[in-house]
């Protein structure tokens, strides 16, 4: 793996110990530290303290346009038309609620995945990985210049890693 | 804080010994690729049955509907019917996937994934049925917002309209919905692959890495699906059943119809997942991960809404009799003693009689009884949408335009090829994609720790 900048990586069995490693390394001012995990985890994520995801404002304004877009589109098509039965208003607006509502779970849905792309697959920090982390291992990565990885080996080591090693 | 998915699901009794998460990734990894001789025959039979299927569709398409026995008054036959079917058997996976994944069901881990590729396969099915039913599927594009040649766009107030919306809407938020299950699950299997294969998945896991930016974000967006994909799940078979009751055939138009179709197509789902994952955990050898105390919960949710099935079948027959119409209870009188009362007693016998067998423990706790049961569940929920649809039409208010209806070759050929183009998506996915989620599976699994837990 290369394009990541150079750091060091510690691979971990138990999740009391990575998270305890986590949060002596940010105490000691690391605080771009990634944590690879191969399920979410409560511990690891408390942590790491990073805000809530901004993924549901996307849902959210996914499923407003969605709405907006459906109602828009029932009453415009209804108008471009207009047949006059027995002189009742040509909009129809309670069976148009049926696509209103499909229509704000479809854009609400579509939003939340572009979010989710955005987010966490787009954005990706250069980072040193290990395969051993979608399996069965907690995996942290500490980006730091040469001269202080030796005490970060050191940090991590004792915080119980069952591999720490360096990443140039 | 709710950044785990599951953060205080309780293990299920079924995992006292429980299995390490190197051991999860190796067996569920190990049922995919290299499949055997009985896979391909397999596999060759289905494609065998397609070919039948499009050979029937080509000949339709040539001579027109009348060869699938279409004659006045029943003009909504099979075709509907088998509609009606797949998009019922949809709807578990997403109750399965979404419901109880909102309602923290640890025990669903095992066996959402195959119920939610069941789902995409199973609206992919039911898509068919709509255009086959046209006749002229050269035309299908009429059923889409668009102005025709004199300006005038589709008729909104239409329960047919909205199904074109409530049924993509369903298949693509139920495609999403397995896709982002899948990623984590994908990234583990691409790591440990190789050749080909690992090609495929490095490019599917969309540069997976598990990283807690990565989960912080994941973890919400599944969260938000599930949450639209619920109420998504009980409309979608709602409008199914709207495309009946606001029309006024007798039989047809009803104020039940939109509790008794949902809780119809859970019955009829959930008894697909069982006969699904009954031979895919003997093959796959995942004894250790689908239990019975798994079956026993899918039991509970095929006694729960096949109660509800056989209260509305009740209903139906009480309010034909009280309401004192006499359209009504004539075509109820026609449906029971009529000449289709074998169709109407079938379902009767599956859908109302034999669940009340799931009250007994022991078959809850059977699988072979469980199996034969939800072949006796699909087969009654298929002949309750015919009798829905068929009887009805054939007997409505005049009795100089009633008229039965037989299906024909035609119809139970491409009935057939229905079947194949599902199992055949099915099969694809199992030999390719995990059936059972790696990274849910795992979540219920505590983590090792070197300290014991403050309390």
């Amino acid at each position: 793996m290369s394009g990541h900048p150079g750091g060091v990586l510690a691979a971990f069995r138990h999740v009391d110990d990575a998270a305890q490693a986590i949060r002596d390394l940010r105490a000691k001012g690391f605080a771009d530290v990634t944590a690879y995990t191969p399920v979410p985890n409560q511990e690891i994520a408390a942590a790491i303290g990073r805000q809530s995801s901004p993924v549901r404002l996307w849902t959210l304004l996914g499923g407003l346009t969605g709405l907006g877009l459906g109602l828009v589109m029932t009453l415009w098509m209804s108008l471009d038309y207009p047949i006059v039965v027995g002189g009742k208003p040509i909009p129809s607006v309670i069976p148009y609620i049926v696509i209103m509502f499909e229509l704000t779970i479809l854009c609400g849905a579509l939003a939340t995945i572009t979010g989710l792309i955005v987010h966490a697959v787009r954005s990706r920090r250069p980072a040193a990985f290990d395969p051993r982390f979608t399996d069965d291992h907690i995996g942290v990565f500490v980006p730091c210049a040469p001269e202080g990885r030796g005490a970060v080996q050191q940090l991590l080591q004792a915080a119980g890693a069952e591999e720490v090693r360096i990443e140039a | 804080m709710a950044t785990t998915m599951r953060p205080d699901a309780a293990p299920s009794p079924a995992h006292h010994h429980h299995p390490t998460y190197h051991e999860v990734t190796r067996d569920i990894a190990a049922t995919l690729g290299h499949p055997k001789r009985g896979y391909f025959i397999l596999f060759g039979f289905v494609l065998l049955v397609l070919a039948a299927g499009i050979v029937a569709l080509l000949y339709q398409i040539r001579r027109g509907l009348g060869v699938a026995g279409y004659s006045p008054p029943v003009m909504w036959a099979v075709y509907v019917t088998t509609f009606v079917f797949w998009v019922g058997i949809a709807h578990s996976g997403t109750l399965i996937s979404a419901i109880l994944y909102l309602f923290r069901s640890a025990w669903r881990t095992s066996v959402y994934r195959t119920a939610e590729a069941m789902t995409v396969f199973a609206v992919m099915t039911a898509g068919l049925f709509p255009l086959i039913h046209l006749g002229r599927l050269w035309y299908a594009y009429w059923l889409f917002p668009y102005p025709n040649q004199r300006g005038l766009w589709v008729n909104f107030k239409s329960p047919l309209v909205w199904d074109v919306f409530a049924v993509s809407t369903y298949f693509t938020v139920s495609t999403l919905f397995l896709i982002v299950g899948l990623i984590p699950d994908v990234a583990a299997i691409r790591d440990r692959a190789t050749g080909w294969r690992k090609k495929l998945y490095t490019i599917t896991a969309l540069g997976w890495r598990g990283a807690d930016y990565q989960w912080r974000h994941y973890v919400k967006a599944y969260l938000y699906l599930a949450a639209l994909a619920t109420p998504l799940v009980l409309s979608v078979h709602s409008v199914v059943s709207w495309d009946f009751a606001m029309s006024i055939v007798p039989g047809w138009h009803a104020t039940i119809f939109a509790p008794y179709f949902v809780a119809g197509a859970i019955y009829s789902g959930v008894a697909m997942v069982i006969t699904l994952m009954v031979p895919l955990r003997k093959v796959f050898r995942l004894e250790r991960y689908i239990t019975v105390v798994h079956f026993e919960n899918l039991s509970k949710l095929l006694l729960l809404t096949g109660m509800i099935v056989a209260y509305s079948y009740l209903v139906e027959y009480f309010i034909a009799w009280y309401g004192g119409n006499p359209i009504e209870r004539a075509t109820f009188w026609n449906r029971a003693f009529g000449d289709y009362w074998w169709a109407s007693w079938t379902m009767i016998l599956c859908n109302g009689a034999l669940p009340w067998l799931l009250w007994f423990r022991k078959i809850r706790r059977s699988i072979p009884a469980l199996f034969v049961l939800s072949l006796f569940v699909n087969l009654g929920m298929w002949f309750e949408r015919y009798v829905i649809i068929v009887v009805s039409l054939s007997h409505e208010y005049e009795p100089y335009a009633m008229g039965n209806y037989t299906p024909t070759w035609v119809d139970w050929t491409i009935l057939a090829g229905s079947f194949a183009w599902f199992f055949m998506w099915f099969l694809l996915f199992a030999k390719n994609f995990p059936t059972v989620s790696i990274t849910e599976v795992k979540e219920i699994i505590p983590w090792p720790r070197r300290r014991e837990v403050r309390a």
